[in-house]
C-alpha cells in the first residue's frame, strides 16, 4: 500500500515538473543573444551597460570577433567555462572550496583516527606490482589535467579528484600505507592560502578581491590568462590534499 | 527528450526515498535527485550543432550559435563538488549508525525508540 501512495507521490510530482517543462526554452533552442553568456563568451562584460541590463532592456547584441590567438584585454582563458568559474565568478569558487573543505572536515569528525584500520587481507601480487606503476602516471596526469585547465576541458577539482586515486589505490593495495594527518592538513592549508593570498594581492594592486592583476597574454597559449592557472594549480592542489584525507579517513579507526 | 529524462529521474529518487527503508538507498536516491537536476540545467544551455564552449584551431571565432551555453555548465561544476561533498558526509554518518544501532535499516535498527 506504501509503495502505492509513493507512485502516486512521484507520478505527480513528474507530472508537475513536465508541466513546467513548456515555459523553459525548447531543448536545443537556447538563444543565447537574451542571456548573460553572451558576453562571457564574446569576452566583453567590462562593456556591458550595467543599468540597461538591470532594466531588462537593450540586449546588447555582439559582434563576431576573432578570440583565439589573439590578445584579449578582459580575459585570456580559452575554456570559457574556466574564464567564469575562476575569473568572473571566482568568489563563488571560494565558497565552493570552502564548502568541500567544510565536508572534509566534517567526516574526519565523525570518522577521523589516528590508525590505519587493519582489514585482514593481502593485495594480490597483480594489483600490487600495477600500483607502483601507475601511481606516478595517474599523479602526472591528474597535474597536466588541473595545469591545462584554463585550455582543456578539465581544471582544478577533476585534477585533485584524479590525485586523490591514486592515494586511494596505495590504500587498497598496501595494508600498511598510511597519510598522515600533518602533510595533507599542511599541503591543504598552505594551498587554500594561497587561493585568499592572490586575492588579497588583487585588492592590493587593482583594488577588487581576486582582480586579475598579471598580464592576460595570447589565447590558447599554456602562459595566459594571468592567475587564472595559478588559481587552478592552488585549487587542484588542495582539492587533492583533501580528497586524500577523506580517504584516509574513512580507513582509519580510533585508537583503543 | 532531454527535460522529461530529468523529470522521470526526480521521481525516481523521489519514489526511492519514499519507500526505501534502507538509509544508504535513501542517499542514494538524494544523488539520483542531484544528477537529474544537474542534467536539467546543462540541458537548458544547449544550442543546436553547438560546440563545447572552448577557444581553438578549430573554433577560433566568437559568433552567435558556435558555441552552447557555458554558464550551466559552471553552475553544475560547482553543484557536482557540492553534491560530493554531502554524499561523503551522509556516507560516514551512515558507517557510525551501523555502529550504534548494529544496521542502517529503519526496521533493524537497535536501541532505537518505536
Amino acid at each position: 500500500m506504501r509503495r502505492f501512495y509513493a507512485i502516486l507521490i512521484a507520478a505527480a510530482l513528474v507530472y508537475m515538473l513536465i508541466s513546467f517543462i513548456s515555459t523553459v526554452p525548447s531543448y536545443g533552442k537556447a538563444d543565447l543573444k537574451e542571456r548573460v553568456s553572451d558576453a562571457f563568451l564574446s569576452k566583453s562584460v567590462n562593456a556591458q551597460n550595467t543599468k540597461a541590463w538591470m532594466e531588462g532592456k537593450a540586449i546588447h547584441r555582439q559582434p563576431a570577433k576573432e578570440i583565439y590567438g589573439k590578445k584579449v584585454k578582459e580575459e585570456g582563458s580559452a575554456n570559457v567555462v574556466t574564464s567564469i568559474v575562476v575569473n568572473y565568478r571566482s568568489f563563488d569558487t571560494l565558497g565552493e572550496v570552502t564548502v568541500l573543505f567544510t565536508a572534509a572536515l566534517g567526516v574526519g569528525l565523525i570518522l577521523g583516527g589516528s590508525r590505519r584500520k587493519q582489514y585482514g587481507r593481502e593485495a594480490n601480487f597483480v594489483l600490487k606490482t600495477s600500483t607502483g606503476i601507475l601511481v606516478p602516471l595517474i599523479i602526472m596526469f591528474g597535474a597536466y589535467i588541473f595545469v591545462h585547465g584554463h585550455l582543456t576541458p578539465g581544471g582544478g577539482f577533476p585534477g585533485g579528484t584524479i590525485i586523490a586515486m591514486a592515494s586511494l589505490l596505495l590504500y587498497l593495495s598496501d595494508e600498511k600505507f598510511f597519510l598522515s594527518k600533518a602533510s595533507t592538513g599542511a599541503l591543504e592549508g598552505s594551498m587554500g592560502g594561497t587561493y585568499v593570498i592572490i586575492g588579497l594581492l588583487g585588492l592590493a594592486i587593482g583594488g577588487y578581491f581576486l582582480y586579475n592583476f598579471l598580464p592576460n597574454g595570447v589565447v590558447g597559449n599554456l602562459v595566459s590568462a594571468g592567475i587564472v592557472p595559478l588559481v587552478y594549480v592552488a585549487i587542484g592542489l588542495k582539492v587533492g590534499a583533501e580528497l586524500s584525507g577523506l580517504v584516509t579517513d574513512l580507513h582509519s579507526e580510533k585508537e583503543g | 527528450m532531454v527535460f522529461w529524462i530529468s523529470a522521470i529521474l526526480i521521481g525516481i529518487g523521489v519514489y526511492g526515498l519514499l519507500t526505501q527503508k534502507n538509509l544508504f538507498k535513501q542517499l542514494i536516491s538524494l544523488s539520483i535527485i542531484d544528477t537529474a537536476v544537474n542534467i536539467f540545467i546543462i540541458a537548458v544551455g544547449y544550442v543546436d550543432n553547438g560546440k563545447a564552449p572552448i577557444y581553438s584551431k578549430a573554433v577560433p571565432k566568437f559568433m552567435e550559435g558556435a558555441f552552447v551555453d557555458p554558464l550551466p555548465q559552471a553552475l553544475v561544476l560547482t553543484a557536482i563538488v557540492i553534491g560530493v561533498g554531502v554524499l561523503a558526509l551522509g556516507a560516514s554518518l551512515l558507517v557510525k549508525v551501523k555502529e550504534k544501532h548494529s544496521s542502517i535499516d529503519v526496521e533493524n535498527m537497535k536501541g532505537v525508540g518505536e
